[in-house]
């Protein structure tokens, strides 16, 4: 088959290699900048696909798969390999038997994260190798040479991209006759391989260890890594997209572009820095590549100028290289257009978003707006403290909803409010975690709610769907990766059976039952969970009955606005809906709420 | 506008999530490719679609490096929003082009009373010292006209066309926008597209 040109992002381009290499498991859970990854890989029908139910498992399962001797692509994003920190330590311990490829998507910048870090530093510590694209081609062409390595040296190889590369789309060519064919499946029984006791990974360590030996040999032949001549005078060492920016800024300069980025070797490194008078290190986030050249004996230059956190671009590799005097210093623009004071465009709940009919009743608890200054902060305890998750419902932590005190990483929220509780707040706590993130990593927290009798409220947000990420299926959902119809994991069910007694169940969009569901198990001196149900606005496709405010019975008292739905808008002091964006009967929330019952279906208004 | 055999085309386009505009630059670089020119896009993240700032870049030229535009560096800017088209005005390079859908969302702070949407001359002014060549368009109203203001952006898309110094047959455009529209709207965003077009034909550019 012939060769064909095509537009693609990084993660379509991963899959696809992945693909090609003959990958036949594909594990991950949805997570900013990796999601695309599975949904992607989980079109081919003839390989199998999962969203598992946290990254830990994800890892586990392409464990297990890789030890069938098929080759398997497991991928998350930065934080999530800190949930498969162990599984992964374990992989790395054990080696593979099909080739295993483990995606680690950062969020240089966090463009939707809840921190940033550099996961460079997971090859060091598991002494695996580590892979760098640095646009869609090589994310592509790379695989198949990321599940040759894995093989060759019985090593997990960590894939590793930053959002600029996973959500970028660059031209790949792509060779559709490439497709590797399918490897036989079995298990071959090796208990001193795969049964980690002490003894047995006692034999493990030296081979990771002759492992990087190799694999540093390796690093110095690959094609993985390229010198790029130049001038002669100024060399480059970059990967990712660092590189590119670097190529847009020194068009002239000698290049080490690495593809291979742990281990590195010191013969390639010694020889390019034989070849220029200077060298610079261009990367994102931490010296990782810059601290292993000075420890070569190396000189460098790089962090002295480069930013250390946050996302790089051509203007700050610019800035950098002038203050190294590589390049001379940029002449300020004559004239820079600014305009002062925007207001800004925060993210929002949806209109008819389910979640914010709690978050407007949870608000309103322990009349917190009266204590929290405008920046969320209050020297006393409000009455009550909401321990909050990861998910679209982390945005009503902005005005004017304002009803988050916390948010640390997934199914942070249980544990989180059990500690307050322990602790000896005096105010009530409650704890608001969404279905999925609740599968990823609530129950354990749950369960130790129970096991440790903490009195604390969990209120469970149910969409029935991943949504931050984009709507991706759970075990709650009732729907695979790939598909096809499951078994639905009862949230409901998972509560009762661990063994909390309060429970209750309520419709998100009826604001009296809600009220009262938090209330009395807020009320109730014990622990107590809240599921709110109610169907994501985005996943809702019918709008009848747009809501309407009759301007006659309307005094802007404003309340209506307090749910912060972007549908209620004010305009010259009058309050209204707007009508693309009402989700009419599927919400309702405002007219329930609306104290002078000014909203109502445009229908009976005879609007 | 100079011509691609050497150089580079970048176009920002921004708005609000909902817009449809990581659509009419997927569209556009797809038509870049198949004219044999080399491409990259990028476009906001993650936590911004919902009801956030929208920003596409899109990187044209015989070899393009860098997916992101670098700022005062780009060709065109092109906004789906005028408080969208204030907030990237500083991505303009000296004397490029702005085109401006002539459309307020205001957003919630607005209605909560704690900041003002800043006025047409205050954004349409931010760009004076920058360049003289800003168009306003009334897309909204035309393609209100039209049926269906979700033809916005391929409108917007047909406005643009005529700014771009590569040479793009009709055949090419509804390629690119066939491949990516179900086939059941594709005459109504054609003429939306055409409209958008139109629109641009008296323009001095």
């Amino acid at each position: 088959m012939s060769k064909i040109r095509k537009l693609l992002s990084g993660n379509e381009a991963i899959a696809l290699g992945a693909y090609h290499a003959g990958v036949r498991v594909a594990t991950a859970y949805p997570g900013t900048p990796s999601t695309e990854i599975l949904e992607n890989i989980a079109g081919y029908k003839d390989l199998y696909a999962e969203w598992s139910t946290n990254e830990k498992v994800a890892m586990e399962v392409g464990l297990g798969a890789s030890y069938a001797g098929v080759r398997t692509l497991v991928s998350m994003k930065h934080v999530g390999l800190n949930v498969a920190a162990d599984p992964f330590m374990a992989a790395a311990t054990t080696g593979v038997h099909g080739g295993l490829v483990v995606v680690s998507a950062d969020d240089p910048g966090i463009h939707s994260s809840q921190g940033e870090q550099d996961n460079r530093h997971f090859a060091r510590l598991g002494r695996v190798p580590m892979i760098e694209p640095s646009d869609s081609q090589e994310a592509y062409d790379f695989m198949a040479a990321a599940y040759e390595i894995s093989e060759k040296y019985d090593t997990p190889v960590l894939f590793r991209i930053t959002t600029r590369v996973a959500h970028s789309k660059s031209v790949v060519e792509l060779d559709m006759g490439a497709v590797r064919a399918e490897r036989n499946k079995y298990f071959h029984h090796n208990v001193e391989k795969y049964v980690m006791l002490p003894g047995h990974a006692r034999l493990r360590v030296p081979h990771m260890h002759r492992r990087v030996a190799e694999l540093t040999a390796l690093a110095e032949v690959t094609p993985l890594n390229q010198v790029i001549e130049g001038d002669g005078r100024t060399g480059i060492i970059s990967s990712g997209v660092a590189y590119e920016y670097a190529r847009d800024v020194f068009p002239g300069a000698s290049f080490l572009k690495l593809g291979l980025i742990y281990p590195l070797s010191p013969k390639l490194l010694q020889r390019f820095a034989g070849q220029v008078k200077k060298l610079f290190v261009v990367e994102e986030l931490d010296p990782f590549l810059e601290d292993s050249i000075k420890a070569m004996g190396i000189r460098v230059e790089g962090k002295e100028h480069i930013p250390r956190f946050g996302e790089l671009n051509i203007g700050a590799v610019r800035h950098a290289a002038a203050k190294s005097e590589i390049i001379p210093p940029a002449v300020p623009a004559a004239a820079t257009a600014t305009i002062g004071n925007l207001p800004g465009r925060p993210p929002l709940l949806c209109a008819g978003c389910p979640h914010a009919g709690a978050f407007f009743v949870l608000s309103t608890i322990g009349k917190r707006s009266k204590v929290l200054d405008a920046a969320g902060r209050s020297e006393k305890e409000s009455g009550l403290i909401i321990t909050g998750d990861i998910g679209c419902y982390t945005l009503a932590t902005y005005p004017p909803l304002r009803a988050m005190d916390t948010t640390a990483c997934m199914g942070a929220s249980i544990g989180q409010a059990i500690g307050l509780v322990k602790a000896g707040v005096t105010s009530k706590v409650a704890a608001v975690i969404g279905d999925s993130t609740f599968m990823h990593s609530g129950i354990t927290g749950l369960i130790d709610a129970i096991y440790n009798d903490a009195k604390i409220t969990v209120v469970i947000l149910d969409n029935g769907t991943t949504a931050m990420t984009g709507h991706q299926d759970h075990p709650g959902s009732g729907k695979s990766a790939q598909g096809n119809v499951t078994q639905k994991v009862d949230i409901a069910k998972v509560v009762e059976g661990a063994g909390v007694r309060n429970l209750q169940v309520v419709d998100a969009f009826d604001i009296k039952s809600v009220r009262s569901a938090i209330s009395s198990a807020l009320g109730g001196g014990q622990l107590s969970v809240v599921i709110v149900r109610g169907k994501c606005a985005v996943t809702n496709r019918v709008r009848k009955n747009k809501r309407y405010v009759d301007q006659d019975t309307c005094n802007d008292c404003g309340v209506c606005l307090m749910i912060g739905c972007p549908a209620i808008q004010k305009k010259e002091g009058k309050i209204y809906i707007e009508a693309s964006a009402c989700m009419g009967d599927a919400c309702g929330i405002c007219q329930q709420l609306c104290p002078k019952k000014a909203i109502s279906p445009e229908e009976n208004t005879g609007k | 506008m100079k011509s691609l055999d050497q150089g580079k085309l970048d176009i920002l386009m921004v708005g609000v999530g909902g817009q449809g505009i990581i659509l009419a630059s997927d569209i556009l670089g797809d038509v870049a490719l198949d004219i044999g020119l080399d491409v990259k896009k990028t476009d906001t993240l993650g936590m911004a679609q919902r009801g956030g700032s929208v920003t596409s870049h899109l990187r044209i030229g015989q070899k393009v490096w860098s997916p992101l535009i670098n700022i005062s560096e780009a060709d065109i800017l092109m906004a789906f929003e005028k408080l969208e088209a204030a907030r990237w005005v500083g991505y303009l390079r000296p004397g490029g082009a702005v085109i401006i859908n002539n459309l307020a969302i205001p957003p919630l702070s607005i209605s909560l009373g704690t900041q003002v949407y800043p006025a047409d001359e205050a954004i349409l002014g931010s760009f004076r010292n920058v360049t003289d060549t800003v168009y306003l368009v009334e897309g909204n109203k035309k393609v209100a006209d039209l049926g269906d203001i979700r033809t916005l952006n391929i409108f917007m898309l047909g406005y643009l066309s005529r700014f771009l110094p590569m040479k793009i047959t009709d055949e090419q455009w509804e390629k690119g926008i066939a491949r990516h529209l179900p086939a059941k709207i594709l005459d109504l965003n054609k003429r939306a597209f055409e409209a958008g077009r139109e629109a641009a034909a008296g323009v001095n550019i």
